[in-house]
C-alpha cells in the first residue's frame, strides 16, 4: 500500500491537535493536545521507515516515545505545582509575566 | 490495508471529539482511543516493536499519568468557555484548518514511488534490527535518553515535594483543637453526620434530613455539592407528608 494515506493521516492528527492547543483553556487538555501532534509526527516516521526500507524511522519515533514520556513526567508535575498555588489548571490565569 | 481505512475514520473523529470534549476526562479517553489505534497501524507497518511500546510506554504509562493528576487535579478542572481575545478561536480553527489543507495537499501532490519494505531490514526479527541500528549507530543518542530520563525522574521529585511547615498535628492536639472549637464557636466535636438512608435511595450522594425536613448540608461530600449530582429528596418528603395527612389515598390501605 502506497504511503500517502498514512502521511494524510498523520497530517490531519497534526492539525487538530494544533487547533486544540490553541482553543483549549485547561492546562491538562492543552498537554494531551501536544501529545496527539507528537503521536501524529511518530506514524509518519514509521510510514517513512516503510518507504525507505530502514529501520532509523523507526529508532526516531522510539526516542521520541521517550522524550515524550520525560516531558509527561516534568510538565504535569509543574501543573499539579502551579494548581497547587493557585487553585486553577487554566492557562489564562497564570499570566504573572504580562504585567 | 483494510486496518487503515477502518482506523482513520474513528482516529480523526475522536481527535476532533477530544478537541471539543467539555470535560478533560473524555479527552483523556479520546486519546486511548487515538492511541491504541496508533499501536495497531504501527503493527500493520511492520514495527511489532513500536506497537507494543506504543500501548505500554503511551496507553499504559503517559495517559495513567494524565488520568491521575486530573484526579487530584479535582472536578473543576473543566474548561471555562470565556474567550479572552476576542476571535481568538475562530482564527486558531482557521489557521488549523489551512495548515492542515496544506499538508495534506503537498503530501498528496508528492509521488513517493512504491515503498520498500522492512523485509529485509526485518530479516532477522524486528527487534533485533532496531537493538543492531541502536546499539551502534544510535549508541550515543541512547546514552544521553539514560540521563535525560534520571533528571526527568528528579525534576518531577524536586516539582512534587512539598515542604511541612508545621509539625504534623498529633491526636491529642487535635482534640484539644476539637474541643476549643466546641467551646468558642460551638462546632459539633463529634463526627459528621452520615448520609440519608431511605426506602428509595441510600447512596451517598442522598442528604440526609434534619428534623424538621431540610436536607442537612453536612452529610453530603462538599465534592458532590460541587459537581451538581447532589439528588433532591424534597419531592419525596412531600409525598411522604401528604400520604401521612391521607393515608386514605394508598390502594387497599385499610389501616
Amino acid at each position: 500500500m502506497s504511503v500517502t494515506p498514512f502521511l494524510v493521516l498523520s497530517a490531519i492528527l497534526f492539525s487538530v491537535g494544533a487547533v486544540g492547543v490553541l482553543v483549549r483553556r485547561n492546562a491538562i487538555v492543552v498537554f494531551m493536545c501536544v501529545e496527539l501532534m507528537l503521536n501524529a509526527c511518530n506514524l509518519s516516521f514509521v510510514t517513512f521507515a516503510r518507504q525507505h526500507g530502514n529501520l532509523d524511522g523507526q529508532i526516531a519515533a522510539f526516542f521520541v516515545m521517550v522524550v515524550a514520556a520525560a516531558e509527561v513526567v516534568v510538565g504535569l508535575a509543574i501543573i499539579m505545582t502551579i494548581f497547587r498555588t493557585r487553585r486553577s489548571a487554566s492557562v489564562d490565569d497564570a499570566s504573572l509575566l504580562k504585567y | 490495508m483494510i486496518a487503515f481505512w477502518v482506523l482513520a475514520p474513528v482516529m480523526v473523529a475522536c481527535a476532533i471529539a477530544m478537541v471539543m470534549a467539555r470535560k478533560a476526562v473524555h479527552s483523556a479517553l479520546l486519546l486511548a482511543v487515538i492511541m491504541i489505534s496508533l499501536a495497531i497501524l504501527y503493527a500493520a507497518q511492520n514495527a511489532p516493536f513500536l506497537f507494543a511500546v506504543q500501548i505500554i510506554v503511551y496507553t499504559g504509562a503517559v495517559l495513567m499519568l494524565f488520568l491521575f493528576v486530573l484526579m487530584l487535579v479535582g472536578v473543576d478542572s473543566s474548561d471555562s468557555l470565556v474567550e479572552t481575545l476576542r476571535g481568538q478561536r475562530v482564527a486558531a480553527v482557521v489557521v488549523g484548518l489551512l495548515f492542515g489543507v496544506l499538508v495534506a495537499t503537498a503530501v498528496g501532490q508528492t509521488t513517493f514511488g512504491a515503498a520498500v519494505g522492512l523485509q529485509a531490514a526485518n530479516a532477522d526479527g524486528n527487534v533485533n534490527g532496531i537493538a543492531a541500528v541502536l546499539f551502534s549507530k544510535y549508541i550515543f543518542a541512547f546514552e544521553v535518553t539514560s540521563a535525560l530520563l534520571i533528571t526527568a525522574a528528579l525534576g518531577a521529585m524536586v516539582l512534587a515535594h512539598r515542604e511541612r511547615l508545621s509539625p504534623k498535628a498529633t491526636q491529642r492536639e487535635l482534640a484539644v483543637k476539637r474541643m476549643r472549637d466546641y467551646a468558642t464557636t460551638g462546632a459539633h466535636p463529634g463526627p459528621l453526620p452520615n448520609s440519608g438512608t431511605f426506602a428509595r435511595h441510600n447512596s451517598v450522594d442522598t442528604p440526609a434530613l434534619l428534623p424538621d425536613g431540610t436536607p442537612s448540608e453536612l452529610s453530603i461530600s462538599r465534592v458532590m455539592r460541587a459537581r451538581g449530582t447532589v439528588r433532591d429528596v424534597s419531592a419525596d418528603r412531600t409525598l411522604a407528608a401528604e400520604v401521612e395527612d391521607d393515608p386514605g389515598q394508598i390502594e387497599g390501605g385499610d389501616r
